[in-house]
């Protein structure tokens, strides 16, 4: 399987290489056989991307410890939906999964649009076959993942070895959120590349209108969708396996993961500027290539370590690999740009302070600013050796002091935003859409305040959090007693009805609803309180309503591991409240390696978060870490409600005149801010 | 007023309030790289900064005292003695031998006073990251963030 793999990879380089060449030269004579042709190649390099994959996971599934992967990744008695994650847990494995996910984009976009937009189809092929040789390269050249372990004989021969049983899954990445976070990840990462494919294509083909745009809007929103999942999936895994009682250390991995994430959803929001507007045509090809960059850019941040490893770990000669296609990349969207620049000329101007469109220009400025300041904190390092010779990193404190108000002013734009009219807005219509949820915030802040969390920047979140989400509310309500009036359905059936009529735009809300959720959880961190202790049997530690008892420790055995389990007998308010079950699990394979289980108790209001950390050395106690987290769930809650938003934009909007023969009115009157007549607008939804 | 200087001037109070932040968050935060032996030849206001050293755990030197856990770290000929006094435990790869990665200030008589530490065991692990996360890719165990 090993062979067949290696062929599959480099037969797909092949064609990649003939779909990228043979792709020009469609382009040049137009031909209609080489452009079916240069396609067919495309979708080859994609089946043949699939069958390497497929044969790598076969060869971990058949325990084939010949294959240096599998033996550095994989032993036998590795449970089986570990061994599917086996595949991306290593350098080598990781990258061809890039390639796998990467092509099933391709292939979607290449089936999807095959008698389509002839005109622009061969651009778009041409980019993403150039992207796929990058990851072929790596496969094939640099990165092989269908190594075979050998020896070299006394005859200096190269003798083929194979190994009883392999190294093992690190233990870290046996935890159910390992095997769903990365590919989540990873699809965001990958996804970026259709919609760079279609802008850089359609800037080279001069191809007319926003069309690009509506093309991409789906693949763009199904990367984003991805994207954020990863992120809070994988935030989730750090919190619940790490043990350290946070969910986000602004490490450069973490940060690397952020960076794509803000310019893409910048770039969500900044298209619909020049949908409706015919503004920032310029802003948006960039903020879509430059989300693209960075996506490669935290593919190598990863890979490479070069944030975290010079004075600390883990090396690899890959980066180099990467900083170059990044410069390509760079200089062919540079090139593109400067030669068919008068092709994004803006065809309107900003009228008001007061409107959408500023709201969306400063949420734009919010999201660069935001990138710029992960990714210069996070590359301080790198810079501050090439400028000064002195190797300077910056911590989690300039993160926060700069993201904290980020994040509260767009929190703010999330809630005023969707209020404003196009062009400009009237005083009447700005104290008639923000009274009540004014109210609604200052309520929602003083019952914080009244519980008991007092901190300026929280209370300010809480704040917001509850104006926006009443701004969400409004819109529902009001759109839905529109359609009621008419109908004579009941509210919640026109709501339902209200968000199929315009799925984007009401998906978009319960999006922005989600991420009130999530600013929720955020603001509970000011308030995080621990206890470490060294405990005996029969021991107890208080931590704000909890009484922790240590009762007693058992080991449990495993087919992978063996745990060690401190049993811990919870009393809240004094009265018995129930067991929590930390443990500490030794794993077969490597020797050494352990990981640790954090039990968690998780209500609305708080996470009680107990860690066994290890045993004192001198006493050779149990010691024990408790944290006592407020409001952590409302983040991955929040996180359900932005995949259920995301999903419904995804849905094509339901047509009126289908369902009300009757009333050919289009969207109801109250749900849309008032339009100023001076504004044009364009059709689509908003 | 103009729309357009509307904007620009909304715009550059936001960056610069932004930055004013970013320099203050940096002042605070900053943590040199040093090698042990470019730590011992540190002169005047360099020592009182904020740093991270790298090395390799002296076998036998892992003390444990009340508040803190005493180490010595070796690099190249170098070895410079550290005294951990962070809150959380000392991750599970920290023995004999594993390469550490402390992160504090100088303290009094010669001894480096370690807020965290990251370590890492020698040659259990292949060089290579593993997966996407650094805590998980690169074999590390982070002691506290």
């Amino acid at each position: 399987m090993d062979v067949f793999g290696s062929f599959a990879l480099l037969l797909a380089f092949v064609c990649a290489l003939y779909a990228l060449i043979g792709g020009i030269a469609a382009i040049i004579t137009r031909h209609p056989l080489l452009i079916k042709s240069t396609r067919q190649a495309g979708m080859a390099t994609c089946i043949l991307i699939f069958l390497a994959t497929f044969s790598l996971e076969y060869l971990f599934f058949s325990d084939n410890f010949a294959s240096a992967y599998v033996v550095s990744h994989s032993n036998r008695d590795l449970s089986t939906f570990y061994k599917v994650a086996a595949l991306w847990s290593g350098q080598e494995g990781s990258l061809l999964f890039w390639s796998f996910l990467l092509s099933i984009y391709v292939l979607s976009v290449l089936v999807v649009y095959r008698n389509k937009n002839g005109e622009l189809m061969p651009y778009v092929g041409v980019v993403l076959a150039g992207v796929q040789i990058f990851f072929l390269t790596l496969n094939n050249f640099v990165a092989s993942p269908f190594k075979m372990l050998g020896n070299v004989s006394a005859s200096g021969a190269i003798e083929p070895f194979v190994r009883m049983d392999g190294n093992g899954l690190n233990p870290l990445l046996q935890y159910p959120e390992m095997v769903i976070h990365p590919p989540n990840l990873y699809s965001g990462y990958t996804g970026f590349t259709i919609p760079f494919a279609f802008a850089l294509a359609a800037l080279l083909a001069r191809y007319p209108g926003e069309k690009w745009i509506h093309l991409t809007r789906k693949w763009t929103m199904i990367a984003w969708c991805f994207q954020s999942c990863g992120i809070l999936l994988g935030a989730h895994w750090a919190y619940a396996v790490l043990g350290w009682g946070g969910y986000w250390g602004w490490d450069p991995v973490e940060n690397a993961s952020l960076l794509p994430w803000l310019t893409g959803t910048a770039f969500l929001h900044s298209v619909m500027m020049q949908e409706k507007r015919g503004m920032m045509k310029v802003w948006n090809v960039w903020l879509v290539f430059t989300t693209f960059l960075l996506c490669i850019l935290g593919t190598f941040l990863t890979r490479s370590g070069i944030v975290s490893s010079v004075h600390a770990f883990a090396q690899s000669s890959i980066g180099s690999w990467f900083v170059g296609f990044l410069g390509v990349i760079l200089v062919v969207c540079l090139t593109a740009y400067i030669k068919n620049r008068d092709y994004l000329k803006s065809e309107n101007r900003l009228d008001s302070v007061i409107s959408r469109e500023s709201s969306f220009l400063f949420n734009n400025l919010l999201f660069l600013v935001a990138c710029i300041a992960v990714l210069s904190g996070t590359l301080f390092p790198v810079f501050s050796e090439w400028f000064t010779g002195n190797r300077i990193s910056v911590g989690p404190p300039f993160f926060n002091k700069i993201m904290i108000p980020i994040g509260l002013a767009l929190l703010f734009l999330t809630g005023v935003g969707p209020l404003l009219a196009w062009g400009r807005t009237s005083k009447e219509s700005l104290k008639r859409n923000f009274g009540w949820p004014l109210l609604a915030g200052v309520v929602s802040a003083v019952i914080t305040f009244a519980i008991g969390y007092r901190n300026i920047f929280s209370t300010t979140c809480l704040f917001l959090c509850g104006f926006v989400a009443w701004t969400i509310f409004l819109e529902f309500y009001r759109g839905a007693k529109v359609i009621a009036a008419r109908s004579g359905m009941n509210l919640l059936f026109s709501a339902q009805e209200l968000a199929m009529r315009n799925t984007r735009r009401y998906g978009g809300y319960v999006v922005h609803f989600g991420m009130v959720l999530i600013f929720i959880g955020l603001a509970g961190a000011a308030f995080n309180i621990d206890v470490q202790k060294t405990m005996n049997f029969g021991d107890s530690m208080k931590l704000g309503p909890y009484t922790l008892i240590l009762q007693s420790a058992d080991t449990k055995a495993d087919k992978n591991y063996t745990a060690q389990r401190m049993i811990i007998e919870v009393l809240k308010d004094g009265k018995q409240s129930m067991l929590l079950y930390p443990e500490k699990r030794l794993f077969q394979g490597r020797d050494q390696a352990s990981g640790t289980m954090v039990a968690i108790y998780s209500t609305l209001r708080e996470d009680l978060y107990v860690v066994f950390a290890g045993q004192d050395n001198d006493t050779g106690l149990p010691v024990v870490h408790a944290f006592l987290n407020p409001l952590v769930k409302w983040i991955w809650f929040g996180g359900v409600w932005v995949v259920l938003g995301t999903l419904l934009a995804l849905v094509p909007s339901r047509k009126v005149s289908l369902v009300f023969a009757a009333t050919p009115e289009p969207a109801p009157a109250a749900a849309v801010p008032a339009l100023n007549p001076t504004v044009t607008l364009r059709e689509g939804h908003d | 007023m103009q729309t357009r200087a509307k904007f620009a001037v909304g715009i550059t109070v936001i960056v610069a309030s932004l930055s004013c932040l970013a320099w203050l968050g940096y002042s605070d935060s900053k943590t040199y790289y040093h090698t042990i032996a470019e730590y011992q030849a540190l002169q005047g206001s360099a020592r009182s900064h904020r740093m991270r050293l790298a090395g390799t755990v002296a076998p036998g030197s892992i003390r444990h005292a009340p508040g803190r856990v005493d180490f010595v770290l070796e690099e190249q000929g170098n070895t410079l003695p550290v005294s951990y006094v962070g809150s959380d435990p000392l991750p599970d790869t920290f023995v004999d031998k594993s390469q550490a990665l402390v992160e504090g200030r100088p303290g009094d008589n010669g001894r480096f006073v370690a807020e965290h530490v990251q370590a890492k065991c020698a040659s259990k692990y292949e060089t290579a990251p593993g997966s996407d996360k650094p805590a998980a890719g690169s074999p590390t165990q982070q002691s506290s963030m």
